[in-house]
């Protein structure tokens, strides 16, 4: 047993946002182990205060720079469900492959960016330029392609304007997703190279046992809206989400925390994997198999798999959603708003989790109250825990403080915490 | 200064940068990464130092430091005023940083009290008012966007690299959409911002069919009261109008309230 230990990480690099690790072991005990959120609120849930619906999307994109899209979709299915829209089979399509296309890319983008440089020892992506060429050209290369999928549906990679209420303002040329359909071909090749390299990485063997919440698949494997479901039994509808999520406000947060059955929750690829493994290709099947993913798994560390397993999860149906797309021809891009007033909720899972957004309107459909809740304020709660009991089992086995440090932060980085998204 | 890549001959400086956030979605910085086809070309301008969303490695010696998000607490100013002691160009990267950004809206209820309940119930969260960083601290150089646009940054850190002069666009968005062939979007019944916002962006909203939410903040001898005519030919509220105005914080001193 380690006697003493002291870990202070401030403002923890290669995740989005701003937060610190503490870790103080005296006399073998351990005396605190804490995440602690510091990032500045920017209070999205009163801007909107009394704005007209058009809004809502423009400014709630806006939470994240990373899952901006998954908001906007969010925040147009808390609209639709308001105002009792139901979109057509053509838009849910170009949604969910948009959605595929920013799950791809921002998974990517944690696996080679912000993780994998702890796996090859090195500090940041950079020097990995010099000694594994390859590797980074291929991460970008799969990024470049999601990034150009985004722009090609959604209009702009970043805080996306295609995307409306009602449907695009704009849709693709059919040529545009015949390329997108052979790129994929190629990005499901690169996909299987990612998991031999990631086969070579020493994952952490640490299990905590825990809650696992997210969108309840029904023979797919689900991401846009449908019922809630959690690995310890609890089962709700989309729009009962605060019995699923019970935020309440830490003092030592800026972040709102969550529970449910238990102290804590996650939420995010792990969770969706975890209930939902049934539903997925063959293939992805496969990469899990291979990576020894297998459900229900309580080691946080695995979430890096669960991710890649998502990502070729996504580019399997991806290009089962281009087909059927070209095969029909197409139909008006968007739909009429009729307002009512009405509360209206969207659950859509982006790529730490699942993500609430709810809204209610009065009858010149302006704002009277809105609410979102975060995945990565969800799981800020359970990243603590897991940091408390991280502590523990490693000091037990006597590591240094600077592996315990290591390890802290790759455990953190595990959850691809967004934290100025979890503090909005 | 490592001297590493030549221009017509001439070996190059290549700059020390860090980048910073501070109240924002970090969407700007990662539209840095988001660069996959030359993100190795810009790289090789610039010796970056400091970028905690990508890098564990950090350095107080560097001269351009790209300072993303508006400033709504207290600690943020002490760190914003650290980082123009160290840096030589202090670059206000996105909207956030340029006008406050969406960040400003919680600013119009003229209420904190009000707004901290709101979101945090009876355990309130400290913050200001959304300020731009140029209330607290000199601003060298304005990267307007939301987000930035990547093409525009490249142009800037090059004429930086350079040592040449950055000159902005002085007309508005509309400019670059009717040079695009787009249609008006006023003539399928949208609103648009465009006719009085800052170009640069190549009509980035407009040439999707949507219409332009003043993220760059005013062109040059914007005439509001023009907009506002033809937004009233179109049938738009004050309040459709005032939307528009108020988004990113851009036209803030051109709003009569």
């Amino acid at each position: 047993m380690k006697v003493s230990c002291n870990v202070d990480v401030k403002h923890l690099s290669r995740v989005e946002g701003h937060g610190n690790i503490a870790i103080r072991i005296e006399d073998g005990q351990v005396r605190q182990a804490h995440w602690q959120v510091v990032e500045t609120p920017r209070f999205f849930e009163a801007m909107l205060v009394g704005k007209h619906w058009e809004n809502a999307p423009v400014i709630c994109g806006r939470i994240c720079g990373i899952c901006s899209i998954g908001h906007t979709l969010t925040s147009i299915r808390a609209v639709e469900n308001a105002f009792g829209m139901v979109p057509s089979r053509q838009t849910r399509d170009l949604r969910l492959l948009l959605k595929h296309m920013e799950t791809l890319q921002s998974h990517v983008l944690h696996l080679f960016f912000l993780a994998a440089p702890d796996f090859l020892g090195t500090g940041s992506v950079f020097p990995l330029i010099e000694t594994h060429p390859d590797v980074v050209k291929m991460a970008a290369g799969i990024k470049l392609l999601a990034n150009d999928a985004c722009d090609i549906i959604g209009g702009r990679r970043l805080h996306p304007v295609r995307t409306v209420v009602g449907g695009f303002t704009m849709l693709p040329k059919k040529e545009e997703l015949e390329g997108l359909l052979v790129r994929l071909q190629e990005v499901a090749k690169d996909l299987q190279t990612t998991a031999e390299l990631f086969k070579t990485f020493a994952l952490p063997d640490f299990v905590r046992e825990t809650e696992f919440v997210s969108l309840r698949g029904d023979g797919v494997y689900p991401f846009i809206g449908g019922s809630l479901i959690s690995s310890d039994g609890v089962y709700r509808q989309e729009e009962e989400y605060r019995l699923m999520t019970n935020e309440y406000v830490s003092e030592t947060n800026t972040s709102k925390l969550s529970r449910l059955s238990r102290r804590s929750f996650a939420v995010g690829a792990l969770a969706r994997f975890n209930n939902n493994h049934c539903f997925l290709y063959p293939e992805a099947k496969k990469v899990a198999d291979e990576l020894g993913l297998t459900a229900v798994s309580h080691n946080p560390f695995m979430n890096n798999i669960a991710q890649l397993v998502e990502c070729v999860q996504v580019v399997m149906e991806s290009q089962e959603l281009i087909k059927g797309l070209l095969d029909r021809d197409w139909q008006p891009e968007r739909e009429k708003v009729t307002l009512r007033a009405g509360i209206g909720v969207g659950a859509v899972e982006v790529p730490r989790g699942i993500l609430y957004h709810c809204y209610e309107f009065d009858h010149d459909g302006r704002m009277k109250k809105c609410d979102c809740v975060i995945p990565t304020s969800q799981n800020n709660a359970n990243i603590h825990h897991d940091i408390e009991e991280l502590a523990r089992q490693y000091a037990a086995n006597g590591f240094a403080d600077r592996d315990i440090e290591l390890l802290a932060e790759m455990l953190v980085r595990s959850y691809d915490p967004c934290i100025s998204c979890s503090v909005h | 200064m490592a001297v590493t890549t030549t221009y017509l001959g001439v070996p190059l400086y290549r700059p020390k940068v860090a980048f910073f956030d501070f109240t924002s979605c970090e969407g700007c910085q990662l539209q840095v990464v988001n660069n996959e086809a030359n993100l190795l070309d810009f790289l090789s301008l610039v010796e970056v130092v400091n970028f905690r969303e990508a890098m564990t490695e950090k350095s107080n010696d560097y001269e351009i430091a790209f300072v993303e998000g508006s400033v709504t607490r207290e600690d943020e100013v002490r760190r914003l005023q650290e980082i123009r002691k160290n840096a030589k160009i202090l670059v206000a990267f996105g909207s956030c940083a340029c006008f406050g950004g969406v960040n400003q809206l919680k600013n119009r209820f003229n209420d904190l009290d009000w707004v901290k309940k709101e979101v945090y119930g009876d355990c309130p969260v400290d913050t200001k008012e959304a300020m731009p960083l140029e209330k607290y601290v000199k601003v060298d150089l304005h990267i307007y966007g939301c987000p930035v646009k990547k093409e525009e940054v490249e142009k800037i850190v090059l004429n930086v690299a350079l040592g040449k002069a950055v000159n902005l666009p002085k007309y508005p968005v509309c400019m670059e959409c009717k040079a695009n062939g787009n249609i008006c979007l006023f003539d399928i019944g949208e609103p648009c911002l465009g006719p009085i916002t800052r170009a640069g962006c190549n009509s980035w909203c407009t040439n999707n069919r949507f219409g332009c939410w003043g993220c760059r903040g005013p062109a040059e001898d914007a005439n509001v009261a023009q907009w506002q005519k033809i937004m009233r030919q179109h049938n738009f509220s004050r309040e459709r109008m005032l939307d528009r105005l108020e988004c990113f914080g851009g036209f803030d001193h051109l709003i009569e309230r």
